[in-house]
């Protein structure tokens, strides 16, 4: 039978992977971008399973919340994204640096 | 071991698989299709877990949306991908390291006796309804009130995304519609007095 932990345990090592993701690709937005959409689906897999678990219908109300606000985190980090490519001709992370004193 | 357990295993290797990937390859349009991958497979997973509405929420709202859009962005944008992998070897070993200590203390975790029951029965299915019916009913009697605001957030971010990518260009000419109906006949006729030109009379 599939216990918790095996729900648990999928959604730390897909955490671990975007977490490493972020570190190693720490120049390239889009593949940044990426990492955060997987750590999204890492912590929306906890609540599901949570939620089946305890028998409570919020947790998978809260992941429909989640999808929600990473669809317009996602287009509006794109559009972002789009301009800085249009004025700066990069996407490299540590070249845009023009904020800086 | 059930066949279940083992649609569970099958599912999950190819989402860590692909995970994997999606930080490791080199093309970002490759890296995106193995996001796609990742997130079909985890759709898959939550279908064992009876939360039907939401594993087909995540396909339409995911892989029809969000990734489409990734797509779209990275093949529109003509990015040369050579300096920006430059500190890939670099980061590594770190990367690594915290990735391999955080999973090291959550299944540490995970290891806690109680969570090793296995799941009971389907409580959509014991309260006698789908899933759908199930939290749809808490979604609309508690959360009714977040429901609106996430309507109003993706208002916002719809207009937030057009607002950033409107491209105002100098230099070119435009029709204006309001003005071009606002016009009067006094801005473009001019009435001129001149004497009548007779035959005959020589002009001067």
């Amino acid at each position: 039978m599939i216990t918790l932990a095996h729900f648990l345990t999928l959604g730390a090592v897909l955490m671990c992977i975007a977490v490493a993701g972020i570190f190693i690709n720490r120049k390239n937005v889009i593949v940044l971008l990426m990492c955060i959409e997987l750590l999204l689906l890492a912590v929306n897999t906890n609540l599901v399973s949570f939620s089946r678990f305890l028998g409570d219908p919020s947790g998978q109300v809260f992941v429909f919340f989640i999808l929600t606000v990473a669809a317009a985190e996602a287009a509006i980090g794109l559009a972002i994204l789009v301009v800085l490519f249009r004025n700066r001709a990069t996407i490299d992370v540590t070249e845009i640096d023009k904020l800086k004193g | 071991m059930t066949f279940e357990l083992l649609c569970f295993y099958f599912f999950a290797t190819v989402a860590v698989l692909a995970a994997l990937a999606v930080i490791s390859v080199k093309n970002p349009v490759v890296a995106a299709l193995n996001l796609v991958l990742t997130f079909f497979s985890m759709a898959c997973v939550w279908l064992l877990a009876q939360a039907e509405f939401l594993a087909v929420a995540l396909v339409l709202v995911y892989v029809g949306a969000v990734m489409v859009l990734f797509l779209f962005v990275v093949m529109m944008l003509d990015v040369d991908f050579a300096p920006v992998r430059k500190g890939f070897v670099r980061f590594l070993p770190v990367g690594i390291f915290v990735a391999v200590v955080m999973l090291v203390e959550m299944l540490m975790m995970i290891g806690v006796h109680t969570l090793q029951t296995p799941l009971t029965g389907d409580p959509a299915a014991l309260a006698g309804m789908s899933n759908m019916g199930w939290l749809g009913r808490s979604l609309f009697r508690d959360f009714l009130l977040p429901f609106e605001v996430a309507a109003l957030i993706l208002t916002v971010g719809l207009i937030a995304a057009v607002t950033l990518t409107l491209r105002k260009r100098t230099g070119t000419k435009l029709q204006k519609p309001s003005h071009q109906v606002r016009v009067k006949r006094d801005d473009r006729v001019r009435l001129v007095k001149m004497d009548a030109v007779k035959k005959g009379e020589a002009t001067p």
